[in-house]
């Protein structure tokens, strides 16, 4: 079985946001693979490793990409691909990573794509379902189960907290939603490993891509932080009159019950 | 400049999601002027017209059909299309809810089109539609516009205040007829785990958890105040690791974003990737022992005590309040 994750190198979840010049500042930054994404590895390695075949991992980014790819081949993933826009895209949204993507799988033959169901930076969950829509293969969205028998896939969906059972088939592609298992730290033998396994760099040329043929549909005009709140009332005094004064705030002051 | 925008209307056991009325109102901003139509795909989902036009659609086109009595993107994708096909609209609205964020990037796909996603305000300024929406969970935030194909949106619940419903209002509920046909996934079982009462992304009072809480059951007196406000039960990654509740309860960085108009944690510390997830809320109050506790920085009001001594007093206090009230 062919097994593709896509992967996207995000900001740590402790760092602090910043800007400089208009932008988000990476200085000093740790930069980590995106959390819903390490689900997609684990999950890629466990299907791989109970029906046979091989995981490739694809990040679209720069060369900085590479670490985090890195990383997902020393927890098991076989190849990894990095297709470096770095120097060819000036700006890019969801629509330009997807056709990217895309242009890439659809050469290949394959049987299942993973990805998280969400990048915790840009945050728009976007990026699957479109390469989905590009291959023209069913996807399932937030899945927290994935049992495959033959061509024939059965999920578990999350859907605001219930859960759907779904039967579908191969080629699919699914994104990961938190619960789909643990993913497992990489082993010294598995970092070791990672070293010599094949990582292809990739550039738009090499896909036969012009940079207008992936040009963002969508432009950011500006960033900025959202004002720092100020720090609230802390009440005191008896306990019984702290409650009742709080009651008595959210009522008339903060005017929310 | 008028534009036609269509907004899709999403319907959960028979009734319309208020932030589908929240997309109406995000819809006429949009439209400038323009039409706003409300589009509803369903079994049997006509009857909802009027309610739509009440709440700011200026009509209502449905399509109907037995393959459509639950959501699957082949078939809502199909009934979509064909709708947008007939309107050519120029502007598009879906919910940030579960159906939309799987919905839209298909859509988008197929018009060639821009998706701004998870829109928390929109203004229009020069001739641009500029949307606002949080990014790293909401440690920033950016403000983005679509440069080509239809303006096309999902927004975020509770954001975008829905227009006053006006019951004087009517208008046309016409029927699209489509053929749904070849869907690809097929769902066999819907489990219900969040049924007991209101979402957790929607709802407008949040009463969250966390490692404070102690137990699975520590989280019954939550789910009394929950109760008592008519709001959801949420939690702290911690809560959730620690097998207090079930991952689909989780606020964060990892989990759910929320923004209601009133948060109060309870016995949670206050990690910056969960103040990712819930700093953005009008009104928070904590409750916390440790007085050093971080949530204490991003709290309105707080209580330094026992939740489990705090909460039910407070779960009193409340329900004295709606008797009074």
């Amino acid at each position: 079985m062919n097994i593709y994750v896509l992967l996207k190198r995000t900001f740590d979840t402790e760092e602090k946001i910043t800007i400089a010049g208009g932008k988000i500042s990476e200085d000093g930054a740790e930069f980590i693979i995106n959390p819903y994404d390490e689900y997609a590895v684990e999950e890629a390695i466990q299907v791989r490793d109970a029906h046979g075949g091989e995981v490739t991992v694809i990040s679209v980014g720069s060369e900085e990409s590479e670490k985090q790819l890195r990383t997902a081949l020393a927890m098991g993933a076989d190849k990894a691909v990095l297709v470096n826009i770095e120097d060819d895209v000036e700006a890019s949204d969801q629509y330009t990573t997807a056709k990217i993507i895309a242009q890439y799988l659809k050469d290949q033959e394959v049987d299942l794509i993973i990805a998280g169901n969400v990048a915790i930076d840009g945050g728009s969950g976007q990026v699957g379902p479109r390469v989905a829509e590009l291959l023209e293969i069913p996807y399932v969205t937030t899945i927290t189960k994935l049992e495959i028998q033959g061509t024939k896939a059965t999920v578990v969906r999350d859907v605001e907290g219930d859960s759907e059972v779904i039967e579908t088939s191969l080629p699919l592609l699914v994104t990961a939603q938190q619960g789909l298992n643990e993913p497992r730290y990489p082993s010294l033998p598995g970092i070791m490993k990672a070293k010599k396994k094949p990582l292809e760099q990739l550039e738009l040329d090499d896909l036969d891509l012009e940079e207008d043929d992936v040009e963002a549909k969508t432009k950011t005009i500006e960033i900025y932080l959202p004002p720092k709140k100020e720090a609230g009332k802390v009440l005191a005094g008896d306990l019984n009159d702290q409650v009742k004064e709080l009651v008595t705030l959210l009522h008339t002051e903060a005017k929310v019950v | 400049m008028a534009r036609k925008v269509l907004v899709l209307g999403e319907v959960r056991e028979g009734a319309l999601r208020n932030v589908s009325f929240e997309a109406l109102s995000a819809g006429k901003t949009i439209a400038e002027g323009g039409e706003v139509v409300g589009v509803l795909v369903g079994e049997s989902v006509s009857a909802l017209g009027q309610e739509f036009i009440q709440h700011g659609a200026s009509r209502v086109v449905v399509v109907e059909h037995a393959e459509l009595a639950q959501y699957t993107s082949d078939g809502f994708s199909q009934a979509l299309m064909a709708v947008i096909e007939e309107e050519k609209p120029e502007g598009l609205v879906f919910g940030h809810t579960a159906l939309g964020k799987d919905l839209s990037p298909r859509i988008a796909g197929k018009l060639n089109s821009g998706l701004i996603s998870d829109a928390t305000a929109i203004d229009v300024a020069g001739g641009n539609v500029v949307f606002t929406r949080p990014i790293y969970s909401g440690k920033a935030f950016e403000k983005k516009i679509v440069t080509d194909g239809v303006i096309f949106a999902t927004i975020r619940p509770n954001n975008i205040p829905a227009l006053q419903k006006d019951e004087s209002l009517s208008g046309e509920v016409n029927s699209l007829s489509v053929d749904i046909k070849d869907l690809r996934t097929i769902i066999k079982e819907v489990v219900r785990k969040a049924s007991e009462g209101v979402d957790l992304s929607e709802a407008k009072v949040v009463i969250a958890g966390g490692r404070g809480v102690k137990s699975e059951e520590g989280f019954e007196p939550l789910k009394e105040l929950a109760t008592v406000l008519g709001g959801a039960v949420g939690a702290s990654r911690g809560a959730c690791d620690a097998e207090y509740c079930d991952y689909s309860l989780q606020i964060g960085q990892t989990g759910k974003v929320v923004t209601p108009d009133l948060y109060i944690a309870c016995g949670i510390s206050g990690a910056i990737q969960h103040l990712a997830g819930m700093s953005n809320s009008k009104v928070i109050v904590a409750i916390n022992k440790d007085p050093e506790a971080n949530i204490f920085k991003v709290a309105d009001y707080g209580i330094v005590g026992d939740l489990f001594e705090v909460v039910p007093l407070l779960t009193e206090e409340f329900k004295k309040l709606k008797i009074n009230a």
